[in-house]
């Protein structure tokens, strides 16, 4: 944003920038609507040093599937980076007859290339769906891992709240520029997936 | 702020608000590490804003699994030894698929302790660095004890199998004084390489 007058710049972009406007800076939108997958192949570089993904309702057309993702180190041609991650998560169920905090290994990677599984069990029904974030750290070091870091809670496909805490790793000193986000079966029916960057 | 041109009031205080996002998350200040002992914050954490953030990206220690730690202090201060008390627990997993892990850690929690509060471990390979962030709430309080909440993504060494460790410390520096800066180190050698970033929430 820019303000001049008579010819005379009051304010320019740069000005703005530093003395005004928050540090999370949306860089795009995207909105499923029966998407097989949604993938960010541009705006993930050297421009911040943290990125967070928020997820917005995601309501997956299968029923107890698993929303997940991989890491691209080549725009997105490929989503094979090598992952090792811990999962644990906290649960209860809606009859209150389930409650626990605990690891599940089913969820966590160890030098895998597989997709990551950021929740566990989503539901269908037509008011269940998932909301949370992922953050991935510096994703254009060519020194360092990739850092990343999920918090999302769910309605698991047999009414029960959870929260899933993923945290890990690319294995690369690559820089990543491409992230992809799909069901584990089935296509993500609807729901949003902001990226902003935080500077 | 307001932007006037010819006795014309173009925007104003109110206007500005109104009409700019000030945002609330600000960026206050950035320090990077380079084999630095510590780094502290000594100015800009006053009642300006709710609660302070500070982001360390990419932290890189010079010592082989040491400790990430900070602790606070008051005034013009620099003894860094406030009062904590905190709870600490991890997730974490061997590269080799061994020891998949959720448990609490007595060792680097404190109970009226005046000990630097640990965050992580972090190993030293070249690839190897921590990433997250740090919350302390309302520092300028001079009625309640002062909160923090943290969570950290590290890659450690695990004598022979590296590894992803998940942190979350959380606790309260035991004081009704206000809180004016902070500080971080590791628990021996320098920080070698890192960023960490301050940031005001509104």
């Amino acid at each position: 944003m820019g303000l001049i007058s008579n010819g005379t710049t009051i304010f320019d972009n740069g000005s703005m920038a530093s003395g005004f406007g928050s540090s999370l800076k949306f860089i795009s939108k995207a909105t499923a609507s029966a998407s097989a997958s949604i993938e960010f192949t541009s705006g993930i570089d050297s421009t911040y040093k943290e990125y967070v993904f928020y997820f917005v309702n995601l309501h997956p057309a299968n029923d107890a599937v698993q929303f997940q993702f991989n890491l691209s180190t080549d725009g997105g041609s490929t989503y094979a980076v090598t992952k090792t991650t811990t999962f644990f998560r906290a649960r209860h169920r809606e009859d209150d007859v389930v409650t626990s905090l605990d690891y599940k290994t089913a969820n966590d990677l160890a030098q895998s290339t597989s997709d990551q599984i950021l929740n566990d069990g989503l539901g269908n029904d037509n008011d269940q769906a998932l909301s949370g974030s992922l953050t991935l750290f510096n994703p254009s070091s060519t020194t360092f891992v990739k850092h990343f870091i999920s918090d999302i809670n769910e309605i698991q496909d047999n009414d029960m709240s959870l929260r899933g805490f993923l945290a890990g790793y690319g294995n690369t000193t690559s820089a990543i520029d491409a992230v992809k986000f799909q069901m584990s079966s089935g296509n993500i029916d609807a729901g949003e997936i902001l990226l902003f960057g935080v500077s | 702020m307001a932007v006037v041109s010819g006795g014309t009031t173009l925007i104003d205080n109110g206007a500005l608000d109104a009409g700019v996002s000030t945002g609330s998350l600000t960026l206050l200040s950035t320090q990077t590490a380079s084999a630095s002992a510590t780094i502290d914050f000594t100015s800009g954490i006053d009642s300006t804003y709710d609660s302070y953030v500070f982001k360390f990206i990419n932290i890189h220690p010079a010592t082989q699994n040491a400790n990430f730690q900070f602790q606070a202090d008051t005034g013009t201060n620099t003894n860094y030894n406030q009062t904590i008390t905190s709870t600490s627990f991890r997730a974490y997993h061997f590269e080799g698929d061994l020891n998949a892990v959720l448990e609490y850690l007595t060792a680097h929690d404190q109970a009226q302790g005046t000990s630097f509060q640990n965050l992580n471990y972090i190993g030293n390979d070249n690839d190897m660095c921590a990433v997250g962030e740090l919350k302390i709430f309302n520092p300028s309080s001079t009625t309640f004890v002062k909160h923090f909440v943290a969570r950290s993504q590290t890659y450690g060494d695990g004598g022979g199998q590296d590894l992803s460790e998940d942190w979350y410390t959380a606790g309260y520096v035991n004081t009704t004084t206000a809180i004016t800066r902070v500080r971080f180190k590791m628990s021996s050698g320098n920080i070698d390489d890192g960023i960490i970033k301050m940031y005001g929430v509104l």
